[in-house]
C-alpha cells in the first residue's frame, strides 16, 4: 500500500520519569536525565464529583495524556473521535472482582462491574468531555499501542476529521502480577489531523513493514518500552522530540510492524 | 455461526422461522441460584486444534466450534490464496474473552503463596486479545489484527474497523466476528445492577423485567463489494456514536442512538423508508428498550417492522453486534423478517411495529442496532446484492 499521510498536532505522555510531554519531550530527545520515578496523577477534575470517586487508575490516566494532547492541539475535545487502547484496562478492578468471585459471598459492586468493561475509560471520557462522537477500546496483547494507531490512521484517512489516540497501560497486583509482570503503568496520547495546521509537530508517513522494530538505545528507556505495551510508542515520541527528520519502526505484530517516516514541522 | 439456538446457519434459520428460544432456565458451572441463559450446547467437549491447545479456555472452544461451521474455514483459505497472509485482517468483538479461566483459577490459588496454578495461561485465555490471537493463528494469517472490546457494541464495531481498513488499502479483506461465552463476571455483575430477568428475557414486552445472558461464536469474512456477486450481502452502512451521559444506562431519550442509525442511513446513502427491518438491541431491560423505542421512532417512525431475537439467543453481549450481523443477512437471503419471541404484548408506552409473527417479503436493506455499557453505540445496515 502507499503511505498513509498525517499529521501529529498534539502530545499526552504519562510514564515513570515523564510526568507530562514537556519533560518526556526533555528525556526523550536526550537533553534530560531518565530518572524512572513514577509521579503521582491527579484525580480527573473535568468529570463530576459522584464519578470522580468512583474511577480508577485508567480513567485518571486516559485522561490526563488525552486532556493534555487535546490541549496542546488546541482543540475542543468534544469534536475528537476517540481510540482507547489498552491491553489489561483496570487490572486493579479486575483483581478484586476475580478475588469476589471465589469467595464464599459472590456479592460483586455494581460500579466494579460496571468499571470492568474495557471501554469504562472511554464512558467516563465522554461523561466530562461531552463528546458523543465515535470511539472505540482495543487491545493487542502486547501490540496494543501499534493496534490503536493503525485504528486511528484509518479513521483520520477515512473521515478526514481528527481522531485523539489514547493507549495507556495499567499493573496488575499480585497474583496475576507473576503471569503478566507489567511493573507500573504508563500512557501515550496523540491527536493526529489528516492537515497541516500552525499547531502540527510533525508530519508522518506510515506504512506496514515487515523488518526488525527499533528499539530505545538507552536501557531504561527500552526496558519501559519491552515491558509496557503502551510505551511500544516511545521511539515514535523519541523522533517528536528529537525534531529532526527520522523514520522509525514500531513493533505491531510478528511480521507486521509500522514504518513511520517523521518530519517535523517547525 | 453459534449460540444457543445450535451450531451453524441451518440451525440458527430453522429456530428464526419457527420461533424457537435457545434460552432454558437451569444450573449452570457453581452458580447456586436458578438461571436462564442461553447457553451453547457442548462447549466443554471441543477439542482443541493440538497445535493451538494452549488457547484452552471456553471461550476459544466457542470461538473453534464456530470457525468449524458453514464451510467457514474454505472461505478463508479462498480469500488467503486470492489476497495472500498478510492482507487479510483480524477483527474481533468481546467483553469478557476467556476470563471464567481465571475466575477458576482464583478458586485454586496455593493456600500459603496465594500464587494462581501453574497451569493458568492468562495470555491465551483471559486477555481479552486472546481469541483475535487464536483465530488469526488458526487460519495462519499475518494481517493486522485486534479485538474491539466495548461491552455489547463490540462486535458490530468491528465492521466499521474492517470497513476502514479495506478502504485505505491495509487489507483486501477482514475476518470479522464477536465471540462471548459465560462466565461468572457477567452472571453475577448483571444480577449486581439488577438487569437480569428470573425467567427467559422479553424484549419491548410490557412485562419485560430483564434479560438473560447467552453466549455465541459469530464470523464474517468481509471482501471489497466492488466484487459482490448477486446473492451476497453487502455491508452498506456503519453507524457509530457515544451517548456521553452514563456508564451503565442509555441516554434516555436514546440520543447516542439516535445518531448511530442515522449515520449508518447516511453512509449507507438511504432514507429511513428504505430500511425494511430492524433488528433491535433490544435487551429486555426496563430502560435499554424504552430508550431504543424513541430513538427508533424519532429516526423511523412507527411504520418499520422490527424486533429483538435476544429472546431466541439471550443476550450474548460482545458477540451480539456479529450474531445480529448474521441473523441480518440470513433475513435478507431467506426474505424473512423474524419475529421476537418470549414477548407477547408490546409495553403500550412504545410505538415502534414489533413484529409478533414472522413475515416473509422480499428485503432490500436491513439495519442492526448494538449498544453498550459506557454508551457506546453502533448500528449496521446490510444489503441484498443488486441481481
Amino acid at each position: 500500500m502507499n503511505g498513509v499521510r498525517l499529521y501529529v498536532d498534539g502530545i499526552g505522555l504519562h510514564a515513570p520519569g515523564m510526568a507530562g510531554w514537556s519533560q518526556g519531550c526533555e528525556v526523550l530527545g536526550g537533553r534530560a536525565a531518565f530518572v524512572a520515578e513514577v509521579p503521582p496523577l491527579a484525580a480527573p477534575q473535568a468529570l463530576p464529583p459522584t464519578e470522580r470517586r468512583r474511577v480508577g487508575l485508567p480513567v485518571r490516566l486516559s485522561m490526563a495524556i488525552g486532556l493534555e494532547a487535546a490541549r496542546q492541539a488546541q482543540v475542543d475535545v468534544a469534536t475528537l473521535a476517540t481510540v482507547f487502547s489498552s491491553t489489561g484496562g483496570d487490572c486493579d478492578n479486575c483483581h478484586h472482582l476475580l478475588d469476589t468471585l471465589a469467595s464464599p459471598d459472590r456479592t460483586v459492586s455494581p460500579t466494579r462491574f460496571h468499571n470492568s468493561v474495557h471501554n469504562a475509560p472511554s464512558g467516563y471520557w465522554g461523561i466530562a468531555t461531552g463528546c458523543r462522537l465515535p470511539s472505540t477500546t482495543l487491545c493487542a496483547y502486547d501490540a496494543t499501542f501499534c493496534a490503536g494507531l493503525t485504528e486511528a490512521v484509518s479513521q483520520v484517512s477515512q473521515t478526514g476529521e481528527a481522531c485523539l489516540l489514547l493507549a495507556y497501560d495499567t499493573a496488575y497486583p499480585e497474583p496475576l502480577y507473576a503471569l503478566r509482570p507489567i511493573p507500573h503503568a504508563a500512557g501515550i496520547a496523540l491527536v493526529l489531523a489528516p492537515k497541516q495546521s500552525e499547531r502540527s509537530l510533525a508530519r508522518l508517513e506510515i506504512v506496514p513493514d515487515a523488518g526488525l522494530p527499533g528499539r530505545m538505545e538507552d536501557a531504561a528507556l527500552e526496558q519501559l518500552r519491552t515491558r509496557v505495551p503502551a510505551a511500544r510508542g516511545l521511539p515514535l515520541l523519541q523522533a517528536l522530540a528529537r525534531q529532526q527528520p527520522a523514520e522509525v519502526v514500531l513493533e505491531y505484530l510478528d511480521a507486521f510492524h509500522l514504518r513511520i517516516g517523521v518530519m517535523p514541522c517547525i | 455461526m453459534t449460540s444457543a439456538l445450535g451450531a451453524g446457519l441451518e440451525p440458527t434459520l430453522d429456530a428464526l422461522r419457527a420461533r424457537r428460544s435457545g434460552i432454558m432456565c437451569k444450573h449452570w458451572e457453581t452458580v447456586e441460584a436458578g438461571l436462564c441463559i442461553g447457553e451453547v450446547a457442548g462447549v466443554d467437549d471441543v477439542v482443541m486444534r493440538a497445535d493451538l491447545a494452549h488457547y484452552a479456555c471456553r471461550n476459544n472452544r466457542l470461538a473453534q466450534l464456530g470457525l468449524e461451521q458453514d464451510q467457514f474455514a474454505a472461505a478463508v483459505g479462498a480469500a488467503t490464496s486470492r489476497y495472500g497472509r498478510r492482507r487479510i485482517g483480524v477483527f474481533l468483538g468481546t467483553s469478557t474473552s476467556g476470563i471464567l479461566s481465571s475466575e477458576i483459577a482464583y478458586r485454586q490459588r496455593d493456600p500459603h503463596s496465594g500464587a494462581l496454578p501453574a497451569s493458568h495461561d492468562y495470555r491465551h485465555t483471559h486477555n481479552s486479545y486472546s481469541v483475535a490471537a487464536f483465530v488469526r493463528e488458526y487460519f495462519g494469517l499475518q494481517g493486522p489484527a485486534f479485538v474491539v472490546s466495548t461491552a455489547c457494541s463490540s462486535s458490530a464495531k468491528v465492521f466499521g474497523n474492517a470497513w476502514r481498513m479495506i478502504a485505505g488499502g491495509w487489507i483486501d479483506a477482514a475476518l470479522v466476528g464477536g465471540v462471548d461465552s459465560l462466565c461468572l463476571t457477567t452472571l453475577y455483575g448483571f444480577r449486581s445492577l439488577q438487569l437480569v430477568s428470573d425467567q427467559p428475557c422479553r424484549p419491548f414486552d410490557a412485562e419485560r423485567n430483564g434479560l438473560s445472558i447467552g453466549e455465541a461464536a459469530a464470523f464474517v469474512l468481509l471482501e471489497r463489494g466492488d466484487a459482490a456477486a448477486p446473492g451476497n450481502v453487502l455491508l452498506t452502512g456503519v453507524g457509530e456514536s457515544s451517548d456521553a451521559y452514563h456508564m451503565s444506562s442509555p441516554h434516555p431519550e436514546g440520543l447516542g442512538a439516535v445518531e448511530a442509525m442515522r449515520a449508518a442511513l447516511r453512509m449507507a446513502g438511504l432514507q429511513p423508508e428504505d430500511i425494511d427491518y430492524i433488528n433491535l438491541h433490544g435487551t429486555a431491560t426496563p430502560s435499554n428498550d424504552a430508550a431504543e423505542n424513541r430513538a427508533v421512532m424519532s429516526v423511523f417512525g412507527a411504520a418499520t417492522p422490527c424486533s429483538s431475537t435476544k429472546g431466541h439467543t439471550g443476550h450474548t453481549l460482545g458477540a451480539a453486534g456479529a450474531v445480529e450481523a448474521v441473523i441480518s443477512a440470513l433475513a435478507l437471503g431467506n426474505e424473512l423478517a423474524p419475529a421476537g419471541v418470549g414477548s407477547t404484548r408490546l409495553d403500550p408506552q412504545f410505538g415502534v411495529h414489533y413484529l409478533f409473527d414472522n413475515r416473509s417479503q422480499p428485503l432490500r436493506h436491513v439495519l442492526s442496532n448494538s449498544f453498550g455499557f459506557g454508551g457506546s453505540n453502533c448500528s449496521l445496515v446490510f444489503s441484498g446484492a443488486a441481481p
